[in-house]
């Protein structure tokens, strides 16, 4: 008996055909692993819009909020603090806000919609490390130059009281300003701006 | 009495052996896996990596019955462990020493590694492996130091974490993967826990397995860099410098071991946080989201790695290529068996050049290593009028310079150690 020709290109392809049938398999039954590390539908719903009644902000006084677990900042800026921003324009990295870290509506000398009310995200743009307050003028070990902002404590970055950085720090942007508007007069929502975008 | 116990485990072990090849494996790994009879001090280091493997898996299981990985429970876990278990407190301080003692011997046997070539063709692949197994023990550690839920667990994984925030476009993306969440919270550490005592101890006992067996297959090196199966007895076909492993460097181990356990022991009693260095003063205070510990610094074992992050200034806007230099300072140790051009091996026979930059990269990695445990202010700032340098931090400027030695170790090292002027190589080994 002659033995059957091995067609070899039907072989190839029938070991093509199964290889790959086998890969999109693999993707496809990879997919709800990797889908299954994403934020889960709880931990969104956790990661909703805060309110936060700014009523009771005293001018200079830092008030702190939650949302999606990150720190909030929000301070009422004297109109000394606010006068003081533009002179530090050279002492600093992103000064025109250059690096998308703020709402549209926010892309002013003040980083905010009402001049005297900033709103941030505590966190350094670096490492993700919470800054600590350095409000006062020439605080401490800030130096005479200092007009307030904030220090990081982990690698030394420093920012203006607009979460502008300063040359120098190990942080390469600016604080992040959250979307965020105004419900009322004193009442701020996080999360939502107030062109409707959400974080 | 005796004969006939003897005759029938005889039989047993042949009944076994029909069935599974128990007396080969003994032969070929250890009664007559024959091992080069000159082999030093150095080479005690990788069975006490065996060791402590073997501590941390069996104190890790004895830690997980009493563990709850939930951010609201986790910590008060750790110290029920630390004050109400009986003998808790003995199993956790022996898992958090051996995490740090595991890196000690690790360490000590890469070293050997670049002090003996035994990196050098033909053990590129066990090196390959070896490297994996040192990324598995940086992810082991890494994920393990969250689980205690402490201000340092927290921030560590916060600031590593961030890390990956900074690869271009996908960054964001690929953080918020990692942590389930849009900060590190309960699935963060829930799956950090999964990775911990499941995902990673299975990738790192296959690659232990293909360390050795890719070991036993080549045999090992020593610390005159020559190869035993040149000459062999033309009878026996066995090295003529070869040992058995079995009984001689088993005993040998054996004193390795009681060293090893009296210095573990010794840290365990009387200094289970090594001054902090093992475990971090701040992590005897539960995770805050809200506040930062003042001074945040990775356990001692990376701080070398962490020091090259900080150094490498932002470029662009970005903190990346800090996040690539550090990459790279782990990752370039795989390309070692290619980069290293010498005609021999060992540093016996190796000249100067090599030994001063082994010494430039072994005191530039203890420096970083030092530093990365410090703020960078810890040496103050340059006086004003220093040309260039005036007002930089001094620490910064060091490490820079450290970064760049270390990375120049592996970058000029096809050319030093090709123009570098060697000794002749014996034949057989020395004694």
């Amino acid at each position: 008996m002659a033995k059957p020709e091995v067609d070899q290109s039907k072989r190839r392809f029938l070991v093509a055909a199964t290889a790959g049938a086998g890969a999109v398999g693999a993707v496809a039954v990879a997919t709800p692993f990797v889908s299954s590390m994403l934020p889960s539908e709880r931990a969104k719903a956790a990661g909703a819009p805060v309110e936060v009644d700014i009523s009771s902000c005293e001018t200079g006084v830092l008030k702190t909020a939650e949302w999606r677990g990150k720190v909030i900042w929000i301070v009422k800026r004297s109109k000394q603090m606010l006068d003081d921003l533009p002179t530090l324009n050279d002492k600093l990295s992103d000064p025109l806000l250059e690096v998308d870290q703020q709402p549209e509506y926010c892309k002013n000398a003040t980083r905010s919609i009402k001049p005297e009310v900033m709103v941030m995200i505590g966190l350094c743009t670096h490492l993700g490390c919470s800054p600590t307050p350095k409000f006062k003028s020439a605080e401490g070990d800030m130096g005479e130059e200092w007009k307030g902002g904030f220090l990081c404590p982990c690698h030394g970055s420093k920012f203006d009281l607009a979460g502008r950085v300063f040359k120098g720090s190990p942080a390469p942007i600016n604080l992040e300003v959250p979307p965020h508007k105004y419900l009322s007069d004193n009442m701020l929502l996080i999360g939502v701006g107030q062109d409707g975008k959400e974080a | 009495m005796r004969e006939h116990v003897n005759k029938s485990l005889t039989s047993a072990v042949a009944w076994i052996d029909e069935r599974f090849p128990l007396t080969a494996n003994w032969k070929a790994h250890l009664s007559e896996y024959y091992a080069p009879k000159n082999f030093n001090f150095w080479y005690y280091f990788g069975s006490l990596a065996l060791l402590v493997l073997v501590i941390q898996i069996l104190t890790g299981i004895f830690l997980t019955m009493n563990y709850k990985p939930d951010a609201g429970m986790a910590f008060a876990s750790v110290e029920y462990i630390m004050r109400d278990v009986s003998w808790g407190w003995l199993i956790r301080y022996m898992h958090s020493t051996g995490a740090s003692m595991f890196f000690v011997v690790v360490y000590l046997h890469m070293f050997r590694g670049l002090l003996y070539g035994s990196h050098r063709n033909p053990r590129e692949l066990i090196w390959l492996f070896g490297v994996g197994i040192f990324l598995c023990l940086m992810g082991e550690a890494f994920f393990g130091y969250l689980l205690p839920w402490g201000q340092m667990s927290y921030w560590g994984a916060q600031v590593i974490i961030n890390l990956f925030n900074s690869i271009p476009f996908i960054g964001p993306d690929i953080s918020l993967w990692i942590r389930g969440d849009y900060t590190i919270a309960d699935a963060t550490l829930n799956r950090f826990f999964a990775f911990h005592v499941i995902a990673l101890p299975l990738v790192l006992l296959g690659l232990v397995v293909a360390h050795i067996i890719a070991l036993h297959e080549v045999g090992s090196n020593n610390p005159d860099g020559v190869e035993i199966k040149k000459h062999k007895d033309p009878k026996t076909h066995i090295p003529l410098d070869g040992i058995p492993f079995h009984p001689y460097y088993t005993v040998k181990d054996i004193v390795g071991v009681v060293v090893f356990l009296i210095v573990f022991s010794c840290v365990i009693f009387f200094a289970p946080e090594m001054g902090g260095y093992f475990l971090e003063a701040n992590n005897f205070i539960p995770a805050n989201p809200m506040v930062t510990p003042p001074h945040i610094a990775p356990v001692w074992y990376f701080t070398p790695y962490y020091s090259i992050l900080r150094a490498v200034p932002p470029l662009f806007n970005s903190q990346f290529p800090g996040v690539v230099a550090m990459g790279a300072s782990v990752l370039i140790f795989a390309a070692l068996p290619w980069l290293d051009r010498s005609p021999v091996k060992s540093i016996r026979y190796r000249g100067g050049l090599y030994k001063r930059w082994l010494t430039v990269f072994v005191v530039s990695f203890l420096v970083l290593g030092y530093l990365g445990t410090e703020p960078t202010t810890v040496w103050g700032t340059f006086d004003k009028h220093v040309i260039l340098l005036g007002g930089a931090d001094r620490a910064t400027v060091v490490a820079r310079f450290c970064t760049a030695a270390y990375f120049l170790f592996f970058i000029l090292m096809p050319w030093y150690t090709r123009i570098d002027k060697t000794k002749p190589v014996p034949e057989r080994v020395t004694s």
